[in-house]
């Protein structure tokens, strides 16, 4: 059994996408031990022990949304949301190692996720965004 | 497995075993890669810039950051994709690869070790344990180049090259590869061996990337036409070792 589908359909925490299931989409990345990973390239039983974070554990409480999400949302990041929680976990990792970065890093380490729906901008403007707002 | 083409009976996880992961010095020109080396890993070590410059440059066209932090260098070079960089570098570098079983280990030449598309010299109870690479020396230079039609996307042709220099700036060594050129890495012999002994200046370098497209024989694909990656080869040949000889020529 994937990942994927692992954290789908047996812990029903769907916010994890599949997209293409070949490791190109970026829809089902996941933070694992730190760094992020293709959830649909790796076989549940292969995350024994392991620490793993999906969308659904970004936010810190129902209440309130990460900095990441809220600038997806001002700067309209989102239109289908397909790709979003792969982009949000991608981004969540890179923040935290480069914490002021310029367009073309953030271009670059957008590389490894496709949306179809809004053409990069706002996405990069959303974590323009986001980076400053976790600077403050 | 994901496009569903191999469905095998028995899967072993080699991931635990840590200790095939990590960059050793054998040698004082050369150093030793453990198969279960990841992309990522290889990215954040600052001895690679230093003793690998052609992996260096080429690792942020290894597909993409998320395949980058679980890909190894072993299952990119036991995998053997015709269009993958890792192979066409090892095979300019004329690294060596440890093949280990349970009936004992070899070494296998980087020549002898990609025998077809996706097709090695890894008997079926074989397992690739390191790849043993030579270090950046005095006096020499590498470059790696790709064009692809999306970052992360397979090449349309890459070429990786290497070229030392002697005291008074001619070429002592070149080595030309070339990934996706052929149904396994290219070594350009012809047009290496052309550049040995001479001062390389344009008209030497459009011989060699002349040489370089007369000795492929790529597939086309729907992302480029055989003559658009015959085109490209030559170009990013020409483009690649000038720079190399540039980065030569720039250390003493």
């Amino acid at each position: 059994m994937l990942l994927s589908d692992f954290l789908r359909h047996d812990l029903l925490l769907a916010g994890t996408h599949v997209g293409c299931e070949h490791g190109v989409c970026g829809a089902c990345t996941v933070i694992f031990d730190g760094v992020c990973v293709r959830s649909c390239l790796m076989f549940a039983a292969q995350a024994d022990g392991h620490a793993i974070m999906t969308v659904e554990g970004l936010a810190p409480d129902r209440e309130h949304l990460h900095p990441l999400q809220e600038s997806m949302r001002d700067c309209h990041g989102l239109q289908c949301g397909y790709c979003t929680p792969g982009i949000l976990m991608t981004m969540k990792v890179f923040l935290d190692e480069t914490p002021a970065p310029d367009e073309a890093q953030i271009r670059e380490a957008l590389s490894g996720n496709l949306c179809r729906c809004t053409g990069y901008q706002h996405i990069v403007e959303a974590v323009q965004l986001a980076a400053e707002r976790l600077r403050r | 497995m994901n496009f569903r083409l191999t469905q095998p009976a028995v899967l072993i996880d080699i991931n635990p075993l840590t200790q095939f992961s990590g960059v050793q010095n054998c040698a004082a020109d050369r150093l030793r890669v453990g198969a279960l080396t990841r992309f990522g890993n290889l990215e954040r070590d600052p001895g690679i810039a230093r003793d690998l410059p052609l992996i260096d440059e080429a690792l942020p066209h290894i597909a993409h950051p998320q395949i980058r932090n679980r890909g190894t260098i072993g299952g990119n070079l036991a995998h053997a994709d015709p269009a993958s960089e890792m192979p066409a570098i090892v095979l300019a570098l004329a690294g060596k690869l440890r093949a280990q079983s349970v009936r004992g280990e070899r070494w296998i030449a980087a020549s002898d070790f990609f025998v077809g598309a996706l097709s090695t010299a890894l008997e079926p109870d074989e397992m690739l344990m390191e790849v043993e690479l030579p270090t950046a020396q005095p006096r020499s230079g590498a470059c790696f180049l790709e064009v692809s039609r999306r970052r992360g996307d397979f090449a349309i042709i890459g070429v990786a090259c290497t070229v030392r220099v002697d005291e008074e700036g001619r070429c002592s060594a070149v080595r030309i590869g070339l990934c996706n050129a052929g149904d396994r890495p290219i070594f350009a012999a012809d047009a290496s061996g052309s550049l040995v002994g001479r001062r390389l200046g344009p008209t030497e370098i459009n011989q060699a990337a002349d040489l370089v497209q007369g000795a492929i024989d790529p597939g086309g694909s729907i992302h480029a036409s055989k003559e658009f990656q015959r085109h490209v080869a030559g170009v990013l040949t020409a483009r690649a070792v000038a720079a190399a000889n540039q980065r030569a020529q720039r250390e003493y």
